[in-house]
């Protein structure tokens, strides 16, 4: 079953990423994480600091596949920065060791903390 | 539910046939791969694009057979 462009949990998928800045779709919440992967991208956002608005996917399954459908991108989570896709797990864990998410976050004027996001390369080297 | 490593590089192979592909198998169980792919159809493509071809490439198989697939995506060097 694909939710069909305009169906409602698109439309609502619509709505959320383009109220906040960042959006992390994930399986349960930022504090309750319930899956590895969603888990390492929320504890990577929280460590940095970065304000965001999580969804919990588990609580609607009409959305868990909608967003699927809406980026063409089978997996959870899926991190939202000012409206637009970035990724998933693997390359938002990329994107942090190699400090292309602070240049997509500087460009797109959104706060976080520099000197945490160097600790993590610095443990990561 | 999972999938055969041949079944994997079978289907990355007809989407990308002359790629170089090398696939293995993190956790023994048929639903944790690494995948690396180095094809000319990613020439010009980002990260999140390329990706999202191989996902294609999988039928709507990841997600569901297949729960983990750890990708590197890459056009080959130009010499």
């Amino acid at each position: 079953m694909t939710a069909a462009a305009g169906s409602p949990a698109i439309e609502q998928i619509k709505q959320t990423v383009q109220e906040n800045d960042v959006v992390l779709f994930m399986k349960g919440t930022k504090n309750f994480p319930q899956c590895g992967f969603s888990s390492r991208v929320a504890q990577i956002l929280n460590f940095m600091e970065v304000e965001f608005a999580d969804v919990n996917v588990l609580e609607d399954d009409a959305l868990r596949q909608g967003v699927k459908d809406f980026t063409q991108w089978p997996t959870i989570p899926q991190l939202y920065v000012k409206g637009e896709f970035v990724g998933g797990c693997d390359i938002i864990t990329e994107m942090t060791l190699n400090g292309e998410l602070d240049q997509v976050l500087e460009e797109k004027a959104v706060s976080f903390n520099k000197a945490a996001v160097e600790k993590i390369r610095e443990q990561n080297a | 539910m999972a999938m055969e490593a041949a079944e994997l590089e079978r289907l990355i192979r007809e989407a990308f046939p002359t790629a170089t592909i090398e696939i293995n198998d993190l956790a023994g169980d048929g639903d944790h791969y690494a995948a690396s792919i180095i094809a000319e159809e990613f020439r010009g493509k980002n990260r999140v694009q390329q990706h999202q071809m191989v996902y294609a490439a999988l039928k709507g198989k990841m997600g569901g057979e297949l729960h983990a697939l750890a990708l590197q995506t890459s056009a080959p060097a130009q010499d």
